[in-house]
């Protein structure tokens, strides 16, 4: 059982979630994550740490609510308890003096980028965090990020915010940069890891990625989490679930996350007669 | 009655070789439901099936359980009608009865060893065993065993599958403190996210885990050791730690197409349908898929608990692919002949090599080759060996990977100074269950890799001894 501190919308669709994890925050690194039940006979859902407190024993996550069990997340509100928050789990991104890393992060991942961010310039690093969202009213931390980061960029897909585009645009300002960046690490929708990593490829960055597949235990147990990397096949929970977006059989793993959106829509309609729904902003990828 | 008279329907009673069918739904309706299917002895078919044991001066079943428990002792309480005297007999021994009466290969253990065996009417010893626990359960009148003095020490245990929960049970009655830490929302390990409801209602596993609870024991669910915190960290708290993690790794082929979707481990499978209740979907949030054709690989019990999981959700036809024949299925006689009679087709002496998908990366046929047998191999059994060119197609929407567990590398890979085995097992004394490390002890499947709920619960019982002795 874990309280919830805060849970609020910060941006259409996408919610903050602060859970008292007091196990978990003196643990977490960042990259990893943890699996939250929001109620009993509840599905079991990987959230990437967004921040953490240690001392208060709090864990924030920023989610999105595309379905039945995250739209139940989005109903919690402080003081309401949920069954499991258990974790850390997964490897932590490795944090290391690279030189220049660019940090992208789109949607939720524009939440789970900043304990990267913060990380790899507490390790030395320059650190150039380019963000991206579908207009200017779906981005957000963009103050805490900036105070994490040697230099902090937008990219909208109407432009109504920083640079105009989507990840084409992304890995245009990463080449645009005067010097090379070292690596690039990647949090958020697979359509967004995906294409950067396709587009690093002849850059010829190093470019990671933090998979999101669906999980069920989340400690290596039933394999759902099955993914390709470099032809071999690896579980995202245990073994990752930080891979080389270079090695990752992307076609796959897109597959995979969309095994149940049949079953999702029935759930979500269901939960739609019965509970408020936010409709908007809905990530498609 | 005469003396003469006695002895003649002592000697009639000798001879009586009915071994007492337990009543179990019926297949064309079991098939379609998640009830338990065998429906457990009456007090009636109890007493009349105990009264039929010889109370062999030598008992030769006693020689085939591995936690010894006194069988014609529990049995003559049952000839008395004293079933509290019978249970109680059985729990000197075993802690989980509700569990082994139904999950236990007692054809291969205790009833083995029946002298009347050979004449096809060994005593039916587990379903008397069930029986009795389900008596206690249902009579409301569960014994507490007095509990020792408080040692003052702590012993954290590591997993509350069959091993952990009998080292819990064991310890706390010996005085000692008790922590068992489960890595899911839900403790029983094996027992609660593989074995089916229709096998082992989660009912009773709940029933065994509260029962170790109301003993004084904390279950502490939603806990990684290994990641919430390390053996190391524990150790500064706890006297003493024992490792009881399972093998919870699955395997898989490592052929084409194996991670397209619909393809499962049985794990995976399992767990959606008994952990997560996704036989209960839509009410129960994790989402699971109608099949219509599914073909689960494996011939083992967990198989065909897949398989006959694969029915019960609705699908039209459920394969068993097996690369050894019939005769070499290392599942209870049991299970397959239940997987049998609810309809599961058996397709014996076949390998899958490769699985083909649909354009959104659905499977839709696996590809096979037909084997033979050959000559026997390191595990004593017949070698499949395969038909060149024999290859052939079977239409399905769905695979169930059913081919074995490894243990869990979670702990050794973050705990130093443990030895393990090639197999990913870690190394343990088989008397005592200590492990090459101070203060750790290790049993079940992660000692011996995957085995029995019996074994896991004698190891249990045998660190459970070795801990205390060590403690006190």
């Amino acid at each position: 059982m874990n309280r919830v501190v805060e849970r609020r919308m910060i941006v259409p669709n996408l919610h903050l979630l602060t859970l008292e994890a007091p196990e978990v925050a003196r643990k977490i690194r960042p990259g990893q994550f943890v699996i939250v039940r929001p109620r009993d006979e509840g599905e079991r859902i990987p959230l990437t740490a967004a921040d953490w407190d240690a001392g208060k024993g709090t864990l924030t996550c920023v989610f999105m609510e595309v379905g039945a069990s995250t739209g139940a997340l989005a109903l919690l509100r402080p003081g309401d308890t949920v069954p499991t928050c258990v974790g850390p789990l997964g490897n932590a991104t490795d944090i290391g003096d690279y030189g220049t890393v660019a940090c992208v992060g789109g949607c939720y991942g524009i939440g789970s980028i900043y304990p990267v961010c913060k990380e790899l310039k507490r390790a030395g690093n320059q650190v150039l965090t380019i963000v991206e969202a579908r207009s200017s009213y779906l981005l957000y931390w963009l103050k805490e990020l900036s105070a994490v980061s040697s230099r902090l960029l937008t990219v909208t897909r109407d432009g109504s915010h920083g640079a105009k585009g989507h990840a084409a645009r992304v890995v245009e300002l990463i080449k645009e940069q005067p010097k090379k960046p070292d690596r690039v690490i990647v949090n958020g929708c697979t359509f967004l890891m995906a294409r950067v990593s396709e587009l690093t490829r002849s850059l010829g960055i190093p470019t990671f990625v933090n998979l999101n597949p669906i999980m069920i235990d989340g400690t290596g147990m039933c394999g759902v989490c099955r993914v390709t990397v470099g032809g071999q096949t690896r579980f995202a929970c245990v073994d990752g679930p930080e891979f080389d977006g270079h090695k990752i059989d992307w076609k796959e793993f897109l597959a995979r996350r969309k095994a149940y959106m049949e079953e999702e829509a029935l759930l979500t309609g269901r939960s739609a007669r019965d509970e408020a729904v936010h409709q908007e902003g809905k990530c498609q990828s | 009655m005469s003396e003469n008279g006695q002895a003649t329907e002592d000697k009639a009673k000798k001879l009586d070789l009915n071994r007492n069918e337990m009543p179990k739904q019926p297949p064309e309706v079991r098939r379609r439901n998640f009830d338990e299917v065998a429906l457990g002895y009456t007090a009636q078919l109890a007493v009349t099936e105990a009264k039929r044991c010889m109370q062999c001066k030598k008992p030769k079943c006693v020689t085939g359980c591995p936690v010894d428990i006194d069988i014609p002792g529990f049995i003559s309480h049952v000839v008395r009608g004293d079933f509290a005297g019978g249970i109680k007999r059985i729990k000197e021994k075993n802690c989980l009865p509700a569990v082994s009466g139904r999950v236990c290969p007692q054809e291969m253990q205790c009833e083995s060893q029946c002298v009347l065996k050979n004449k096809k009417g060994e005593i039916a010893i587990g379903r008397i065993e069930r029986f009795l626990a389900d008596w206690e359960s249902a009579s409301g009148k569960l014994e507490v065993p007095p509990r020792a003095r408080q040692s003052g020490k702590k012993v954290a245990v590591v997993g509350s599958g069959p091993a952990g929960i009998t080292v819990a049970g064991d310890l706390i009655l010996l005085g000692h403190e008790v922590t068992v830490f489960e890595a899911l929302h839900k403790a029983g390990g094996v027992l609660t996210y593989g074995i089916p409801e229709f096998r082992l209602p989660k009912s009773v596993v709940a029933r065994e885990v509260d029962y170790v609870r109301s003993l004084g024991v904390e279950v502490v669910t939603d806990f990684v050791v290994g990641k919430t915190r390390t053996v190391d960290e524990l150790l500064e708290e706890y006297d003493a730690i024992f490792i009881g993690t399972g093998a919870g790794l699955p395997w898989f082929m490592n052929i084409p197409g194996e991670n397209l979707n619909g393809v499962y481990s049985a794990n995976e499978y399992l767990t959606r349908m008994n952990l997560m209740h996704g036989y209960l979907f839509p009410s129960a949030a994790t989402p699971v898929k109608k099949h219509s054709k599914v073909a689960v690989v494996g011939g083992g019990n967990v198989a065909m608990d897949s398989a006959r999981t694969a029915l019960r959700m609705g699908a039209k036809e459920v394969y068993i692919v097996y690369r050894r024949s019939h005769a070499e299925l290392p599942a209870r006689l049991e299970e397959s002949e239940n997987a049998e009679e609810e309809g599961v087709i058996f397709k014996v002496l076949t390998l899958p090599v490769a699985y083909t998908g649909d354009e959104n990366g659905w499977v839709r046929q696996m590809e096979c080759l037909r084997m033979e047998l050959g000559e026997p191999d390191a595990s004593g059994r017949r070698a499949p060996v395969e038909v060149k060119g024999s290859n052939f197609l079977i239409d399905v929407d769905a695979v169930v990977c059913a081919i074995g567990n490894s243990p869990n590398p979670l702990i050794p890979s973050t705990t130093s100074g443990l030895q393990i085995t090639k197999r990913g097992t870690l190394v343990a004394d088989a008397e005592t269950g200590k492990t090459t490390r101070d203060r750790i002890w290790a049993g079940g499947d992660i000692v011996t890799g995957a085995a029995t709920v019996i074994l896991a619960m004698g190891a249990g019982r045998k660190a459970a001894r070795s801990i205390h002795a060590w403690l006190s």
